[in-house]
């Protein structure tokens, strides 16, 4: 009797997830191993399954001799190193002062979010406009302001990246603003007024109250900002096209370049999975770093 | 960690004071910081304002300096061109709202079913499923997007809609969504209803579902965002022009429009209105979505 129970609520626990384990294993689970295959080998996929050769770590050994791959992985690198500090900074101020009171908070708060909900592609294509060199409003304003000589953005090599992070910024500020308000929410009131009896004034209440309750909301914020700025795609696609030269090329356009312009399909599943790596590393990584300063 | 947006109920609550020096100074305090964070809010909607105010523009006005925000006269031609004219907009709107609704529905009903199995019931291998669908979560759409763009073509339906329903109902991220809801209802609640002999589809169908009211709009919302901005699929999946979603839709109008800066603007403004308008409609449940899929601690 106990053991038919057993046996009818297993079948109905799989039959609820049925579908979706069905799904999944088709769409993720099987591409991933297959993927795995396929970087191994060399395949242009116009030539049908006879043009399938294995080469074994060919692949993963010839990238790093490729100038677009470590051009792409440098401007990653580059990317995250500048976009997710100051993303982060600029969204826990503003939380900080959302949460310590001010008027029309609803509306301010719904402003900077913005941008998040927007499409990337609509937003790139502002941006675009607005980053025009010799006539875009930037540089109109740059110009009004005395500078002669303003950059030419999106059209220089040098500028080009950190365009593309400026815009980023303000695009991924709101998102983390939510989290990290969500998280001051949760801040018991009594350790303030604890720390306050204690005699801290506001910076003291701030660095041992404020940031340290805050570290497992920060570890969240900083993992998924890490992860989520590695596979920045609609941005490079629409405003820069990797250029000029390779100046902003990043992992995900070259994979898709090498993927869907050229259709070899075994080093751009290759390069996938670098990708991957790196993404995985970052985030074991910081698993381990989580103990020394995060508090729970 | 269990994280909602709290609206500030203490603050309204609180009996009015009369102004001592020290709540004097709470005001000025909160008045400065009022002023900086507007000034903030406001330069981070300066990008939209131009793009709005440009689509309402002629050609000649779009780069006057100084910025002329609100234009000499009203250019509505502009999105009576981006509608009717030869690129118009209509078709990529109906694409899309075919495309996000159908997924939608999909990701709703299959996400909660998952969510109570995952939640409610308790059986042999469970926790494994479920550690792999968490795995999965960390793998980029890159590895996946080759093998898809090859079985997808195998099965016939590459250039067509379903390549972008289908996967787009299977996201881990609903069942987190609902899973996360389903656990905090009390067993109490369906032992009971087990007593009286109600079976699990029962149980889920008459009880979890109308509970999860909140946190199935949330994930309607979100999955209506998510679904109406995506790029990258439709990118790899489609390439007949009559096929294409608001996005593909906008960046094939951009290659079309070459420099009419103010028309690529207008169709700029009309692909965003659906989200914003929801955005503004629901933000709370938007808000709250994000909070509890996000806070996963």
């Amino acid at each position: 009797m106990k053991l038919k129970h057993q046996q009818a609520e297993t079948l109905s626990g799989w039959l609820f997830i049925l579908p979706s384990v069905v799904g999944f294993s088709i769409l993720t689970i099987l591409p991933i191993l297959f993927s795995m295959v396929i970087s191994f080998t060399e395949w242009n996929f116009l030539k049908g399954l006879s043009g399938f050769r294995f080469v074994g770590l060919g692949n993963f050994l010839k990238m790093w001799s490729d100038r677009w791959f470590t051009d792409s992985l440098k401007n990653n690198v580059l990317f995250t190193a500048v976009t997710v500090p100051f993303t982060m900074v600029l969204s826990l101020l503003t939380a900080i002062g959302l949460n310590r009171g001010v008027f029309f908070k609803n509306p301010i708060r719904l402003m900077i979010f913005m941008p998040y909900i927007s499409s990337i592609v609509a937003i790139s294509i502002v941006w675009g406009v607005l980053y025009n060199p010799s006539q875009g409003p930037i540089n109109g304003f740059l110009h009004g302001i005395g500078i002669s000589d303003p950059p030419k953005w999106l059209a220089s090599s040098t500028w080009a990246l950190p365009s593309i992070i400026i815009m980023s910024i303000w695009a991924n500020i709101g998102y983390n603003m939510i989290i990290y308000l969500a998280g001051l929410q949760n801040i018991p009131k009594d350790l303030y007024e604890a720390a306050k009896i204690d005699g801290a004034g506001p910076a003291a209440c701030f660095f041992n109250v404020t940031l340290p309750m805050l570290s497992p909301t920060s570890f969240f914020v900083l993992i998924t900002s890490i992860i989520h700025s590695f596979q920045v795609f609609g941005a490079v696609f629409i405003m820069t096209q990797g250029g000029p030269g390779s100046s902003t090329s990043v992992l995900t356009y070259y994979i898709y370049q090498v993927g869907f312009s050229f259709y070899d399909m075994g080093y751009a599943s290759a390069m996938a999975w670098i990708l991957f790596l790196i993404i995985l590393s970052v985030t074991l990584l910081q698993w381990q770093g989580q103990k020394k300063w995060v508090n729970y | 960690m269990e994280a909602r947006v709290q609206t500030s109920k203490r603050e309204r609550i609180k009996p009015k004071e009369a102004m001592s020096p020290r709540s004097m100074q709470d005001f000025v305090w909160k008045l400065i910081l009022t002023v900086i964070l507007l000034a903030f809010a406001i330069s981070m909607v300066l990008p939209f304002l131009w793009m709005i105010s440009t689509s309402l523009k002629k050609p000649i006005e779009v780069f006057a300096y100084p910025i002329q925000w609100i234009p000499h006269t009203f250019q509505w031609d502009n999105y009576k061109e981006v509608w009717s004219g030869p690129r118009s907009f209509w078709i990529y709107y109906w694409n899309s709202i075919k495309v996000t609704g159908l997924t939608v529905i999909g990701t709703v009903m299959v996400s909660s079913a998952a969510a109570y199995g995952f939640s409610r019931i308790r059986f042999k291998g469970r926790d494994t499923v479920f550690m792999i669908f968490l795995a999965t979560m960390m793998v980029p759409d890159q590895v996946t997007l080759i093998p898809r763009f090859i079985l997808f073509n195998y099965l016939g339906i590459y250039n067509t809609h379903l390549s972008l329903i289908i996967p787009g109902i299977f996201t881990a991220f609903g069942t987190f969504l609902m899973r996360q809801f389903y656990m905090t209802v009390p067993n109490e609640l369906s032992e009971a209803a087990r007593m009286e002999g109600a079976n699990h589809f029962r149980i889920w169908l008459k009880i979890l579902v109308p509970l999860s009211k909140p946190t199935l709009v949330s994930l309607v919302i979100l999955s209506f965002t998510w679904n109406w901005n995506e790029f990258v699929n439709p990118l790899v999946f489609l390439n007949k022009k009559e096929l294409f979603t608001v996005p593909l839709g906008l960046t094939n109008f951009i290659d079309e429009a070459g420099t009419e800066y103010s028309l690529m603007m207008t169709a700029a403004v009309s692909s965003i209105l659906p989200v914003i308008v929801l955005f503004l409609a629901c933000q709370r449940w938007f808000i709250e979505g994000v909070v509890s899929s996000g806070v996963k601690g």
